[in-house]
């Protein structure tokens, strides 16, 4: 079956869902067939989910040493 | 109990639990409670105050809030998409009372906020393993990045992408609507990898010196 070609607007318009992958099997395979012609889109896609693997990983926010125990500080718990 | 009668509560058994102890006087339950939500709460308030000092005062502000206001919570969303409100709140207010403009933005004002946002360049950005982040100058890149967008990219950043919550758990907590939740997502992700990506300054390449081409 052809697929209907989508324009690289279109696609930087729908990246960030099909990162998600919050986006129709439909559109999906027509952004991956443009994925596979072009490179600058291809660039886009590998940076953005790049962007999204590292940001996500829980060594970019480290808590400060003893912030568990000064969390509750405030609060009296021991009734 | 009260707290599971409501055939809409989000809460699961255990956290119902804990919220009825602490509400009957087991105060020693609530830090049970809030536990596995320390790290989201610290990271909710560094990602809108954006330092260690500020962030961790307004934690232990809005711990203490959701104590206080324990017995009022209804269940009508998550416990920890609630405690996430109260320290969005209690974080937006310390900024509105000392607001800093320590940061420039890496947003472009030249394009209207609420409009599209378009890549502007394509350098290859091959993928890389996330050992890099025990690298402190890639971390710092990436800090300084985020910091750098306008608040309201950065929050929803901060929701969706470093505290993995779902689209409508980030609207909710916004108070946004989600199709807004997306469009601000999406131009967030595309500012950061413009911000990060090309090239990367030499910075994510292993065995090449880091060399400072950008302006953070």
């Amino acid at each position: 079956m052809a697929t209907i070609e989508i324009s690289c607007v279109e696609v930087w318009r729908e990246i960030s869902d099909y990162v998600d992958a919050d986006i129709s099997a439909e559109l999906r395979l027509r952004m991956e067939a443009h994925f596979k012609v072009c490179a600058h889109c291809s660039a886009v896609l590998d940076g953005m989910r790049n962007v999204v693997g590292l940001i996500a990983d829980g060594r970019l926010f480290q808590m400060p040493e003893g912030f568990n125990k000064r969390l509750y500080s405030k609060i009296n718990l021991s009734e | 109990m009260r707290l599971m009668s409501n055939p809409l509560s989000q809460l699961d058994s255990i956290e119902a639990d804990l919220i009825s102890r602490v509400c009957h006087g087991e105060h020693k339950a609530f830090e049970e409670l809030v536990r596995p939500y320390e790290r989201l709460v610290y990271v909710t308030a560094i990602s809108v105050l954006r330092n260690s000092a500020d962030a961790e005062e307004v934690a232990q502000e809005a711990v203490l809030k959701a104590f206080s206001k324990l017995s009022s919570f209804r269940a009508e969303c998550k416990f920890s998409t609630w405690l996430v409100q109260i320290t969005y709140n209690e974080a937006r207010m310390k900024l509105r009372k000392d607001r800093r403009h320590l940061y420039e933005s890496v947003d472009d004002p030249q394009q209207g906020k609420e409009g599209d946002y378009w890549p502007k360049d394509f350098a290859d950005w091959r993928l890389i393993p996330s050992e890099l982040l025990e690298n402190d100058q890639v971390r710092k890149a990436l800090q300084n990045a985020i910091n750098s967008l306008d608040d309201m990219y950065r929050e929803v950043v901060n929701l969706r992408d470093i505290q993995s919550l779902s689209i409508k758990e980030t609207a909710t907590i916004l108070g946004i609507p989600e199709t807004s939740v997306k469009t601000r997502l999406r131009r967030a992700r595309l500012l950061l990898r413009d911000a990060l990506a090309p090239g990367m300054d030499g910075l994510w390449h292993t065995g090449h010196p880091y060399q400072k081409v950008r302006p953070w």
